[in-house]
């Protein structure tokens, strides 16, 4: 099992971090689709840049949130130059964390009051 | 596309590596995507900045992981850390310490605007090169020089404060108006002098410096228009507090407390003041004129004044220099020698830093290799070993640049007190910046020993178990290094031995007089109360009647100016019947004398022995022969081969007949020539004459110890003028002690490093030969096996350390002969060949040598054959 105290080390995430994982969350992706991903669920709001990515995608494999994978998807998709991330059950755990972080963050700000659209 | 390779360069190889061709195709896929030019121009923009922060921050992650990696790989070899860091530690501290004093000295521009342009003036008298001025001389040249932007002349001075306590003596400078707006500096409040304050009969006007302004007003800003009231040499004056000088003025030495007005009138002008030098000058050049160009100036000028005054001027010239260069031969070469002995403790703890990381990188070759094997790429390799490197240089240079910051104050006497800076060398920017960069320096250069290792193919010999470490070539290029150690430790012990044996000649010098036992002090004697001869002798016979009731005292007297005290001059012209020579040249270097008025009991009190004739006497008084008690160099000038005793000469307005005479006294200190002496009976001088030499030291000499004595002289002369301030109150022997101070300091200092050179050279050999025996282990094994003796074995590691020795001892002594040579002016003759020196330090060289082989001799003689060969 993931030891919660390693968990909690890297929290806070980096938004990047948080969002590149949020992106290999249900497929493997490659580092341009990453970038697609991101920005389509952010409405276009975050585009990240290939420096922001690779090297946020270095820190992770270091910190073993992601791994490189060698089984790629279908081969009509593929580009053989690409490398492929998936999600670590660390990078899984990470993430749940930041997210209950985040909603218990939320949960704060609305108990004082701060209702989004209410400004 | 290019382009962006070329911004892609910026990142770490490393990275660009591994993720290069994959950015590479994520912004040629956001390129298409732009639409326009418009777009494209967009995507570049963004693309260039966001390059340059990502890059930098790929940077720093990766020197954030080399740090943590480099901490634990020294973590895990303490022992090496330790010695390596204090190995930089020595070396960038003796040299940042070295070169504070060094370049606070002699490098740093003087703290005045255009300081180039600032020059002292001196004049060029026969006898003497550098003089101080006479007043109407330095009336005239002022007035007709053109290469001058200004001038402004002063001379030392002093004050008695009277307020709450005892009256105070402050040191402080007599100026005309036009020094200040000369130096160009101002003050921090108030304002400086002006030419009304500088007039005689003006109201009397002060500039505090800034510690005096600290110390007796606290601070105070509001201390302009105060009141001090206090006693200058003839009169009673009030002084009116005008402006506060900053911290760092310090001029024209940084015991000045205080700035007064000359307010000198015709009197000082006239023409028999041409021979009172005692005047000194500082002059602003003009834009574009040499110190050399506005002494030619100023010579022709003083050759014109010759014509016009050939008595008193007579051979007289002028001396410009720059301001700056008013440092001794003496302390240069001090300050020179400190630096070169500093560069051979780094010169040395780097080699012996380069022995350790070289054996260090054959030790570690296995890792690198493994690393190598795994895929570190070399960049990332040689990356975090310079990290380790640097983080060692740093850890080193950090500690000593704290050891030069706490060990400056000590090096404070090596600072000649002639120049117009403080007394302790600030350690700042530019002394820092060089630190740091030797220590980049040290780190990077021998850092890249393991570096250069690293081929570009994996390093499969490393990776071969019981891998022997080392070639021929490695172990002569530490052997080169272990002998450039030796040689530099030679050159320091041999420098230090001199330098040693110099002081001990100095200190050797009999001044001739005996210092131990006697304890000195100086008052003042304000006028107009002591200007008559009857009040003076009065408070000399009621302060001298109670000294000598004191148990323990044997004798004392008061004089003038004691030998080696703050003031040395007093040289007055000697005439003496017959002599048509002296006669005639009033200015002739062989035709002075020191002046001195004492009272009876002066040279018993100082141990002079008077080896004919008799003392000055109670009877010795004015209405009768004025009489003198002459030096032994005295009558070797004028009498050589005759009875001086009742022989007369004319010295001081008055016809003087020897009565005695004296041991020659080296009052100019223990490294100068001093003038012949002439004491003159303290009765014997008109009311209110030549008061300047009116007797205000007191000796005592006395069977116990002399620095107990001060609270019961305190109190006398408390008793017989409570107004009376005290100053200098020390031991003779501590004035002489003085004498030799900045040579004690200097031989503390370099012993202190000689002996760090000697230890340092020790663990080089050491390291050497152990690393040399750990590496040769089986090879003993299979020697021993084969039916080597073991001493057989302890002649191979003993020679080894010899050879080492001798190789460092031939060049080190031949350089060390060099060194002495260029620094025989310290040496204070003590020959650079000196054999006891060389001798010691030869056999230090070997004791060192023997140390240093020791311990490695022990193991490899230890060494048991079976094991040894078991683990081939």
């Amino acid at each position: 099992m993931v030891d919660k105290h390693e968990i909690d080390e890297l929290l806070p995430l980096p938004p990047a971090t948080f969002h590149i994982l949020l992106a290999v969350a249900e497929e493997d992706r490659h580092g341009y689709a990453i970038i697609q991903d991101v920005a389509v669920r952010t409405d276009g709001e975050l585009k990240l840049s290939a420096g922001t990515l690779y090297r946020s995608i270095q820190r992770m494999l270091e910190q073993g949130l992601l791994v490189e994978t060698r089984e790629r998807p279908a081969p009509d998709e593929d580009d053989e130059r690409r490398r492929y991330y998936r999600i670590t059950p660390l990078g899984t755990a990470v993430a749940k964390a930041e997210a209950r972080r985040l909603t218990q963050l939320v949960r704060m700000a609305r108990a004082r009051g701060f209702v989004p659209g209410r400004a | 596309m290019n382009v962006y390779d070329a911004l892609l360069r910026l990142y770490p190889a490393s990275f660009r590596n591994e993720y290069g061709t994959e950015m590479r195709a994520v912004f040629k896929r956001r390129r298409r995507e732009a639409a326009g030019p418009l777009m494209i121009a967009a995507v570049w923009v963004s693309t260039v900045g966001e390059v340059l922060g990502n890059a930098a921050l790929v940077h720093l992650d990766i020197l954030r992981q080399d740090l943590g990696y480099s901490g634990r790989v020294l973590r895990r070899s303490p022992g090496f850390a330790i010695t390596a860091i204090l190995m930089v530690a020595l070396g960038i501290g003796a040299t940042t310490a070295a070169f504070s004093v060094t370049d606070f000295v002699l490098i740093r521009p003087l703290p005045f605007p255009e300081p180039s342009r600032l020059v002292k003036i001196l004049e060029r008298t026969p006898g003497y090169p550098g003089m101080e001025l006479s007043a109407p001389n330095y009336r005239d040249w002022k007035a007709a020089t053109t290469s001058f932007e200004s001038m402004g002349m002063y001379h030392f001075d002093e004050i008695t404060l009277i307020g709450a306590g005892d009256p105070r003596r402050l040191n402080g400078t007599s100026v005309s108006a036009d020094l200040f707006p000369t130096l160009g500096v101002a003050p921090i409040i108030g304002r400086t002098f002006t030419i009304e304050d500088d007039r005689p009969g003006a109201p009397g006007t002060i500039i505090l410096s800034y510690r005096l302004w600290q110390t007796e007003f606290g601070g105070d800003p509001g201390v302009i228009g105060r009141q001090l009231t206090a006693k200058a040499d003839f009169d009673d004056a009030t002084f009116t507090v005008i402006g506060v000088m900053p911290r760092e003025f310090h001029f024209p030495k940084s015991n000045s407390l205080f700035w007064i007005t000359t307010r000198f009138s015709e009197r000082e002008y006239q023409a028999s003041e041409r021979t009172n030098n005692w005047l000194e000058a500082v002059g602003r050049l003009r834009r574009g004129i040499t110190p050399e160009q506005a002494e030619a100036d100023l010579q022709v000028i003083a050759a014109r004044l010759e014509k016009e005054y050939s008595r008193e001027n007579k051979d007289t010239g002028a001396l410009v220099f720059s301001l700056g260069q008013e440092v001794s031969q003496r302390s240069r070469l001090l300050l020179l020698a400190l630096s070169a002995a500093a560069g051979c403790v780094l010169l040395i703890a780097c080699a012996n830093l380069a022995n350790l990381l070289l054996a260090r990188a054959l030790s570690r070759r296995r890792e690198l290799a493994v690393r190598t094997a795994i895929g570190a790429g070399r960049e990332r390799l040689v990356r975090q070993l310079m990290t380790e490197n640097l983080l060692m240089a740093g850890a080193g240079g950090s500690l000593g640049i704290a050891l030069a910051v706490a060990s400056v104050p000590m090096l404070a006497r090596l600072v000649p007190a002639t120049l117009p800076i403080a007394e302790t060398p600030s350690v700042d920017l530019r002394v820092l910046l060089v630190a740091v960069g030797l220590t980049a320096l040290t780190g990077i250069a021998f850092g890249l020993a393991p570096v250069v290792r690293i081929g570009r193919r994996p390093d499969l010999d490393g990776l071969r178990e019981g891998a022997r470490a080392g070639g021929g070539q490695k172990e002569r290029l530490r052997s080169a290094l272990v002998v450039a150690e030796v040689i530099a430790s030679v050159v320091l012990l041999v420098s230090a031995g001199l330098l040693i044996r110099a002081l001990l000649t100095v200190q050797a010098i009999d001044p001739g007089f005996r210092a131990e036992g006697v304890l000195t002090l100086r008052t003042e004697l304000p006028m107009p109360e002591y200007g008559p001869v009857v009040a003076r002798e009065a408070y000399y016979s009621r302060v001298l009647q109670d000294v000598r009731a004191l148990p323990g005292v044997r004798a004392a007297g008061f004089i003038s100016f004691l030998p080696v005290s703050s003031f040395r001059g007093g040289i007055w012209p000697v005439s003496v019947k017959g002599d048509t020579d002296a006669g005639q040249d009033i200015r002739s270097a062989n035709n002075v004398a020191a002046i001195r008025f004492v009272t009876p009991g002066y040279f018993e009190a100082m141990g002079i022995p008077l080896t004919r004739g008799r003392d000055i006497a109670e009877g010795d008084t004015r209405g009768r022969q004025a009489v003198a008690v002459v030096s032994e160099s005295f009558v070797k000038r004028y009498w050589p081969s005759e009875d001086p005793i009742g022989r007369h000469f004319t010295f001081a307005y008055a016809d003087r007949e020897v009565v005695g005479v004296a041991r020659n006294v080296l009052f100019r200190g223990l490294e100068r020539i001093s003038e012949p002496q002439v004491y003159l009976s303290s009765k014997q001088v008109n009311d209110n004459a030549i008061a300047f030499y009116s007797p205000k030291a007191l000796a005592i000499r006395t069977s116990g110890s002399p620095a107990t004595l001060g609270p019961v002289i305190r109190d006398i002369i408390r008793r017989v003028d409570p107004k009376l301030p005290i100053t200098d109150m020390q031991t003779l022997t501590d004035m002489v002690d003085l004498e030799t101070a900045s040579r004690a300091v200097q031989v503390r200092v370099l012993s202190a490093f000689a002996a760090v050179a000697f230890v340092l050279a020790a663990i080089g050999i050491h390291g050497l030969l152990s690393f040399a025996v750990s590496q040769r282990v089986q090879e003993i094994g299979v020697r021993l096996a084969l039916g080597a003796q073991s001493s057989d074995i302890l002649s191979m590691i003993v020679w080894r350390g010899v050879l080492l020795a001798i190789g460092g001892i031939v060049p080190g002594v031949l350089l060390a002969y060099a060194a002495g040579r260029s620094m025989e002016a310290l040496l204070a003759g003590v020959r650079p060949t000196d054999a006891l020196t060389l001798a010691s330090a030869i056999a230090l060289t070997f004791v060192m040598t023997v140390l240093g082989t020791l311990a490695p001799t022990v193991r490899a003689l230890r060494i048991d054959p079976i094991t040894a060969l078991r683990a081939e």
